[in-house]
């Protein structure tokens, strides 16, 4: 078995995977196996999601992509070094306003003031959040801190996008219009995704393919293809195909627990 | 060069902004109005005014029944007699500037011991488990055992009284800051972490900033000790230009009543406004995302 170091470009990698997983498995130094014989892969135009119940090592997997976590076993290959990662919490540090904030990440990667300036302004009115430039985190909405949190990320022009059950803490209401944006950047920028969430439904209206995992050790239980076409049309969520493929991976979601 | 179009940015951000802002405005106008309710001025005076009354009714027995006027004088002679003495007024002025002096130069010193301790131990943890000790013991060590020694390594002027005032006041600088430091949330790290940032980058501009209020809580405990630290220097290094601990003790040994009462007044006077000053210091800085 051979480990790969994460975010390094391998030259193993099929031409234009952004993201390889083989055979990959995770062991913590208490004992604790996170994930266990996980293939996975991330191409471009894909947004993959990975839905399963808490704790079965979704987060793990994220990890390991953004290399903040080094596989035990297998070799995790990512084919690109623009990744954003959108964490659980937005993150945002509250002593910088909402376009201080956006620019962190540029500022971190040795850029220009008036560069990572025009960057983050872009990137905030991209999300929305134009006319807050100016507001501390403290002064925003959940979903208005997670949108400067995405406008963050998005500085980068990822390549490939990471999110970690960004949504989880926001009402439906929010969250369904923030699945509508984050589709929009979807399609206008071009990136791929791999997306951590434990809502079915929120799975299939926002990708390309579901991966159904079950817990401890967390493993691929199936995998489904999501054929309806991009950009998506909100009303989608009621349709009876849409219903049917929330219904078929609720079904492996409830079969891999068991 | 929005990727929405106006219209659709204009419904489907506008409630959920609306909402924010409303939220915002709503919160800010609630913490306005603690502050306000908190600035109500008249209890405390009102208090104050009590005290005065009790005092002048301690200070009756002191003189009428037990006559021993000098340990309890009244507050206006207090006030005429000690404050406003041609004599003792000027003393008094010039003893308070020579504990101000020790008082913020042992604070600076403990500044910098303080939080060049707390960012030394929060680099790793096996510096923290090394160092952190020491800070405890340094804060248990009774200062009175030490005073002969440190009187004959450093003398019986002010370079001693600023050690003692150091000793006092260092502590909770090393562990305000040291909480501070490790304040920084998890996900926060990895951010910084995923951008391939230095050590020294990270401290820089995430745990320094985030340590801000935790390291103004401090300076606000250490601002209070210093006053006390030089005071109680004072009492032991007599030598050279002492302050106010020294009056107290002349003042005392002289049956001066209201002298002895009007230096005691003013040491806390000055222990009272360093304190404020650095409340007030720490709201300018970090008050704007942080309720202190």
């Amino acid at each position: 078995m051979t480990t790969t170091a994460p975010a390094q470009p391998s030259t193993t990698l099929a031409a234009g995977t952004l993201l390889d997983f083989r055979n990959v498995a995770m062991q913590f130094p208490n004992g604790t196996i996170a994930l266990q014989g996980v293939d996975l892969i991330v191409k471009p135009g894909e947004f993959v999601t990975v839905v399963g119940p808490s704790g079965c090592g979704k987060s793990t997997l994220l990890r390991i992509a953004s290399g903040l976590e080094v596989a035990s076993e297998g070799t995790a290959t990512v084919g690109t070094k623009r990744i954003g990662y959108v964490f659980q919490d937005a993150t945002l540090l509250a002593w910088r306003t909402v376009s201080k904030n956006v620019e962190l990440l540029a500022e971190l990667n040795g850029m220009k003031p008036r560069e990572r300036a025009a960057k983050a302004q872009e990137a905030i009115a991209l999300v929305g959040l134009g006319g807050f430039e100016k507001n501390l985190p403290r002064e925003l909405s959940g979903g208005m801190k997670m949108r400067a949190s995405l406008a963050r990320s998005l500085t980068l022009e990822p390549e490939l996008f990471l999110f970690d059950e960004p949504f989880g803490a926001l009402d439906e209401i929010t969250r369904e219009r923030l699945n509508d944006e984050l589709l929009k950047l979807f399609v206008e920028k071009q990136f791929a995704g791999l997306f951590i969430t434990h809502s079915v439904s929120e799975a299939v209206y926002l990708s390309t393919k579901v991966i159904v995992m079950s817990g401890r050790p967390g493993t691929i239980v199936g995998a489904f293809d999501v054929p309806f076409p991009m950009p998506r049309d909100p009303d989608i969520r009621f349709t009876p195909e849409f219903g049917e493929l929330v219904g078929e991976v609720s079904h492996a979601l409830r079969e891999g627990h068991n | 060069m929005s990727l929405l179009s106006s219209e659709q940015v204009a419904s489907t951000a506008s409630v959920e902004d609306a909402v924010g802002q409303s939220r915002a405005t709503r919160e800010a106008r609630i913490r306005r109005s603690y502050s306000r309710r908190s600035a109500i001025w008249w209890p405390p005076v009102i208090v104050f005014f009590l005290l005065i009354g009790i005092w002048y009714l301690i200070a009756t027995y002191y003189d009428k029944v037990q006559g021993l006027p000098f340990l309890v004088p009244y507050p206006h002679l207090v006030i005429t007699k000690g404050f406003l003495d041609p004599l003792f007024g000027p003393q008094l002025l010039a003893d308070l500037g020579n504990s101000t002096q020790v008082a913020l130069t042992g604070l600076a010193i403990a500044i910098v011991i303080g939080v060049a301790w707390a960012t030394l131990m929060s680099l790793a943890k096996w510096l923290e488990r090394s160092l952190f000790p020491y800070a405890v013991i340094l804060q248990c060590v009774p200062i009175l055992a030490l005073v002969p020694l440190i009187g004959a390594l450093f003398g019986y002027e002010f370079a001693s009284r600023v050690i003692v005032t150091v000793m006092i006041s260092v502590f909770p600088m090393v562990s305000n800051t040291l909480f501070g430091l490790q304040s920084a949330d998890r996900a926060q790290r990895e951010l910084f972490k995923l951008q391939g940032a230095s050590k020294a980058t990270t401290l820089l501009k995430l745990q320094f900033p985030a340590a801000m209020p935790s390291i103004f809580l401090g300076l606000r405990n250490a601002a209070g000790l210093s006053v006390i630290g030089a005071i109680v220097g004072d009492q032991f290094f007599q030598r050279g230009t002492p302050g106010l601990g020294v009056l107290i003790q002349v003042a005392t040994a002289r049956v001066n009543g209201p002298g002895t009462y009007a230096a005691i007044l003013t040491a806390s006077l000055l222990g009272i406004v360093v304190f404020l000053f650095f409340g007030w210091l720490a709201r300018r800085v970090v008050g704007k995302w942080y309720d202190l």
